[in-house]
């Protein structure tokens, strides 16, 4: 017996079988492989603060080579000491704060009774602490974000970038070394005051050898992007400001 | 008689030249100039429209004759997108750095021209392993320029292949660049993508005077 395709009842029985068998399909995938899914966004994590400590496996001038997937938890555990959640004034120590969706974080600190938690990573290299803290603002498409390596006094000793989807050549360069390492010696206090750093254009020091000017040299291309940056450095690295304030006293 | 008849080698070996999609059907250039800056990502993404082709013709033959045709689109488009979703996930669970290089455009196979072309064209009037066939065969023809593509503007815009320095380090100044090569870094941006495979349509058109359209 041929079956009458034109019929109505026919292509609305069809539609719902057709998502039922794809749905079921879908979600059996996405279960299965969820615990893989997460286990790469968290590794990812730790090689991006690890790479902004300088742990990383660069070779070449050019190289954002990270701390392979399989060495990363060990490598983490090694450099990483003590992984704080600063909320207010009070500092608890938390083994998952790099986990701490900060996008989130954010948007709660929009009500007034929420004091935003805010993640801060205690490292030891070569006998030096140093501290990281993780950034996120918006680009000129997408969101940016990254992770900002300081020692006691706030000086930049490395940092680590990346974007959603910013233009290729232009802004996406944020990941390049070129501009990720022109951070390095920067500083963010300036006699216990905090001023950010900024991208700028106008910079008469395209080599970056003045670190104290809080400048470093754009990408050409990418004004709002670059500006994007700054921001993020002075919205998001200003929290921890108090902190470090404690520290130094 | 070998394991294919003429016929059905023909379905695979047609698209690779004659009737490549990329180059004579000009189809699927959209990805063709966004994710062959190198060729790492070009061959990810020629193995992934392989999978979603070879598989998703089949399923459209296997139900050709029960999909009612006045929502045969809807179902088409549902087929690759779920093809496409696994893809995506099974990238992000064994391969996260490729699938964070690739990001968006592998969910841009669902609107990859050659994938809905296939479907239409093909496998709603043929059988399963015919279809089976044509769309590994029209995969393997875009793959193959895709590849060509990959290498060229990894090769001339980076000096690498798959990330390894092939024509010596251009800041210790060995090999190509000891004697004053430098890299062209306009290969690794869009519009040298369409120039390289604007050369390869002229070259293939030059030797096979039969592809030259008429006005």
């Amino acid at each position: 017996m041929a079956i009458n395709t034109d019929k109505n009842s026919y292509t609305i029985i069809f539609a719902i079988v057709m998502v039922v068998i794809v749905g079921s399909l879908l979600a059996g995938f996405a279960n299965g492989l969820k615990p893989m899914i997460k286990a790469n966004e968290r590794y990812e994590k730790q090689q991006n603060i690890l790479y902004a400590l300088g742990v990383n496996n660069n070779e070449g001038a050019n190289d954002v080579v990270f701390i392979g997937t399989d060495q990363v938890e060990e490598e983490f555990k090694t450099y990483i000491t003590k992984q704080l959640v600063i909320q207010g004034d009070q500092v608890t120590e938390d083994d998952q704060a790099y986990l701490i969706d900060i996008s989130k974080e954010e948007n709660k600190a929009k009500k007034a009774d929420y004091q935003r938690r805010l993640p801060l990573f205690v490292a030891n290299l070569e006998g030096e602490e140093l501290y990281v803290m993780p950034v996120r603002g918006k680009g000129l498409w997408d969101a940016i974000w990254g992770y900002v390596a300081v020692d006691k006094s706030m000086t930049v000793r490395g940092v680590y970038f990346d974007h959603k989807g910013e233009t290729p050549g232009l802004g996406a360069e944020i990941k390049q070394r070129y501009f990720m390492d022109d951070f390095t010696g920067e500083k963010f206090l300036h006699g216990g005051a905090f001023k950010g750093i900024e991208v700028a254009k106008g910079n008469n020091d395209p080599k970056n050898e003045d670190k104290s000017d809080n400048e470093v040299d754009a990408l050409a291309g990418a004004t709002i992007t670059g500006d994007g940056v700054s921001a993020m450095l002075r919205k998001d690295i200003k929290l921890y400001v108090p902190y470090f304030k404690t520290l130094n006293n | 008689m070998g394991l294919l008849s003429r016929k059905d080698a023909k379905l695979i070996t047609d698209p690779l030249a004659d009737n490549n999609p990329i180059t004579i059907q000009v189809l699927g250039i959209c990805s063709a100039l966004a994710i062959t800056a190198q060729l790492k990502p070009s061959i990810v993404m020629a193995i992934s429209v392989l999978f979603v082709m070879g598989v998703g013709n089949v399923v459209i033959s296997l139900l050709r004759n029960l999909i009612p045709s006045k929502i045969r689109i809807i179902v088409q488009l549902i087929v690759v997108a779920t093809l496409v979703i696994i893809v995506d996930q099974v990238l992000k669970a064994f391969a996260y750095s490729l699938s964070k290089e690739l990001s968006v455009f592998i969910g841009l196979i669902i609107t990859n021209c050659i994938i809905m072309g296939r479907f239409e064209a093909f496998a709603l009037g043929n059988g399963p392993w015919k279809s089976f066939l044509d769309g590994i065969g029209n995969a393997a023809g875009y793959g193959l320029i895709l590849v060509i593509v990959g290498f060229f503007r990894e090769l001339l815009g980076s000096g690498t292949l798959f990330g390894f320095q092939v024509l010596g380090d251009p800041v210790e100044k060995t090999g190509l660049y000891a004697i004053g090569y430098e890299n062209n870094g306009f290969m690794v941006l869009p519009p040298m993508a369409l120039i390289v495979v604007g050369i390869i349509i002229w070259v293939q058109r030059s030797r096979n005077k039969d592809l030259i359209e008429e006005n």
